[in-house]
């Protein structure tokens, strides 16, 4: 057997060409399965941390899955608000850490407009345990102050200082001009680091802020005119926030979520719901994961590929190893050597290739990690193969193994029929 | 120990879907003869030579080498046996192309332990093959007559019993031919062995024992004529 090997690897050495081509071939489809995978496991869990360290999201009873998307996506809208009171009640808590409110409904340009308060600065996290940072500015300190998402401030090339005028709803990209907050303008206070979050395409203000917009507003209508309030009258002190959309909510231990769930979800004072998010962001992702699977087709049909190539290099070359073959019979290697000296061959390739293949992933994502983050949001793990990638390594080990029987058995045919006469 | 290096008995032989190559009806070759085998091309040396070394099968009659039913060994008992007994010399290219000479002189005893262990110093032989000094050279960067006597050292190291050599000379020029036959009588010699030397070359035919010729006593071919 250990000769078998150093001949099998001696052999694979001194066609060196062909021997690189093929390893690369199957190294380069082997990283693209692997990068697949790492971008696959990426996507999950990029989606899976979308917010991490939240233990509850709570907002008006309704849909678990629409809960999770105006709160987190910032897709869809909510029914209900709920009232401040409520909110103030789960807030003071005593298994409650810190909660972070949210009130939606108004937009600018297409992005959407979050009240939120301090909270939202300090405790939100993502990623296990990153948080928000400033690439300028800070988080607003007066009622019109705004902090835009890092793609809202790059899409509408705003800066610190600039006026900005929010309006009501969020009919996408439509700024209805009767709906304008015209007569109350934001001064952008600040501008976040990109997340790779939706965080980064919302706008923030201060719960005030929301209020002050629609003070003068009645019934969800502009005021009739002469009954505007002007900005200048406003003051953070006078303006009483009433109701929230939702809130992010993260128990002092873990052990008191599933408790504190139960209770707001029968709470009597008002109709309420309490999601754990990574439960409904999984439900989500299944629904929406089917593009993975795609993804993999494709990539299995690359290894197809790169497999095929090693069959089609090692069957060209044994015509002229015909004379090879007559001499090591001769010296008394049977043909079941003669197999397994090929097999060998072809299990060297593969096993060469999967190495190949992640050595070159994990440079690939080590290189690219930062840019793919920057670019497309998606942050790619640099570690080990996953379980599917060990899974996908032994298979193509085990193929390129299985492949090798195939110009193995030609060898063997014609080792039979040439017995010792060398053909050229 | 006096069973013949080489006994056959009513053999006959066919490629799967050819013409009868061999029918002989006894040959004998005793132990440390020196035999000369030729006949015209396509008459069936090679062929006969497969037979000895066991790698064609398929023929009736019966062939013992050493003694052994060679219809008896099965599979790799028959690969083991010529890789242990038998010492096989081809026409030319003989050597594995991306072994070094050393290696290619110690892959038999490699690939058969039994031969291994009888496998005496590989520089000695190779000392009296005059490529001592060619041992880590690769065999690619060898002469024709080099490489011929790499064939000899291999097919000689081991001391096997029988040694069996296909026009091994016949890519060689005079001198180099004398040379080689000197090396192999003397070699088979010190380790008495039986030597069945195949050749065109009947100029050859005068150092040997005795000289065979096929078509006399193969009987298939007397059918046919000669193309
Ligand atoms: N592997 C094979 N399959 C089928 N027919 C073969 C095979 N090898 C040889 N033959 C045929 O068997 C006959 C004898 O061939 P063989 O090689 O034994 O002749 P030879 O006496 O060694 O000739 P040469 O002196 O040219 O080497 C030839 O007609 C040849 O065509
Ligand atoms: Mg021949």
């Amino acid at each position: 057997m250990i000769v078998l090997l150093s001949l099998a690897w001696k052999s694979l050495r001194n066609r060196l060409l062909t021997t690189s081509l093929t390893v690369l071939s199957i190294g380069l489809s082997m990283a693209l399965l692997l990068g697949v995978e790492n971008v696959r496991v990426g996507a999950r869990e990029s989606f899976a941390n979308t917010i991490s360290q939240t233990d509850l999201i709570v907002g008006a009873r309704g849909g678990s899955l629409q809960l999770l998307l105006y709160s987190v996506f910032r897709i869809g809208q909510a029914t209900n608000n709920i009232s401040y009171e409520s909110y103030q009640h789960w807030k003071n808590h005593p298994a409650v850490a810190w909660t972070i409110p949210y009130s939606l409904g108004d937009s600018h340009r297409g992005f959407r407009v979050v009240g939120t308060t301090e909270d939202f600065y300090q405790h939100l996290r993502f990623r296990r345990d990153r948080r928000l940072e400033f690439d300028a500015g800070r988080s607003p300190q007066g009622v019109f102050d705004v902090v835009l998402g890092s793609d809202v401030a790059a899409a509408l090339n705003y800066k610190l200082g600039d006026k900005i005028v929010i309006s009501h709803g969020v009919a996408a990209g439509r700024g209805i001009a009767d709906n304008d907050h015209a007569d109350k303008p934001f001064t952008v206070s600040g501008i976040l680091k990109k997340t790779a979050t939706p965080v980064d395409r919302s706008l923030y203000i201060q719960l005030e802020g929301i209020s002050a917009v629609h003070i003068d507003w009645a019934d969800g209508a502009p005021p009739m005119p002469g009954e505007e309030v002007p900005a200048s009258k406003i003051a953070k002190e006078n303006m009483k926030v009433e109701q929230i959309t939702s809130f992010l909510l993260r128990c002092k231990t873990r052990i008191a979520t599933l408790q504190l769930q139960r209770e707001i979800n029968t709470y009597k004072e008002e109709a309420m719901q309490a999601i754990i998010p990574g439960v409904t962001l999984q439900e989500l992702w299944r629904t929406i994961g089917y593009a993975e699977d795609a993804l993999q087709v494709v990539t299995i049909f690359v290894i197809l590929v790169g497999l095929l190539g090693m069959l089609v290099s090692l069957y060209t070359s044994l015509n002229e190893r015909r004379r090879e073959m007559a001499i090591l019979r001769a010296i008394g290697a049977g043909p079941g050597k003669i197999i397994a000296l090929l097999v060998l061959e072809s299990g060297l390739l593969a096993l060469a290739g999967c190495v190949v293949g992640v050595v070159m992933i994990y440079g690939l994502s080590f290189a690219f990690q930062p840019v793919i983050e920057q670019q497309f949001g998606l942050y790619v793990p640099v570690q080990p193969p996953t379980p599917a990638g060990w899974l996908y390594l032994g298979t193509v080990l085990l193929a390129g193994i299985l492949i090798g029987f195939v110009p193995a058995w030609k060898a063997y045919r014609n080792t039979l029929a040439d017995g010792l006469s060398i053909r050229v | 120990m006096s069973a013949p290096a080489v006994l056959l008995r009513d053999v006959r032989f066919r490629y799967r879907s050819g013409p009868e190559i061999l029918d002989i009806p006894e040959l004998t070759i005793v132990r440390g003869e020196r035999v000369f085998l030729f006949g015209p091309s396509g008459s069936g040396k090679t062929t006969l030579l497969g037979l000895l070394a066991g790698v064609l099968a398929g023929y009736t009659g019966s062939v013992e080498v050493l003694g052994q039913d060679m219809a008896k060994l099965r599979g790799s008992a028959r690969d083991a046996f010529r890789g242990t007994h038998i010492g096989y010399i081809f026409q030319q290219f003989n050597l594995i192309p991306y072994l070094t000479v050393r290696e290619n002189i110690t892959l038999p005893g490699r690939l058969q332990p039994a031969r291994g262990k009888q496998a005496g110093d590989v520089t000695a032989v190779a000392q009296r093959l005059g490529i001592a000094s060619l041992l880590e050279r690769g065999v690619t960067e060898l002469s024709v007559g080099q490489q011929q006597r790499v064939a000899a050292a291999r097919a000689l190291l081991g001391g096997p019993e029988l040694l069996i050599a296909d026009e091994p000379t016949s890519a060689l020029d005079f001198d180099h031919r004398e040379r080689f036959l000197e090396l192999l009588f003397e070699n088979c010699a010190l380790t008495n062995s039986t030597l069945l030397f195949v050749s065109h070359d009947r100029s050859l035919a005068g150092k040997f024992d005795r000289q065979l010729s096929l078509v006399d006593f193969n009987r298939a071919q007397r059918q046919e004529p000669a193309a």
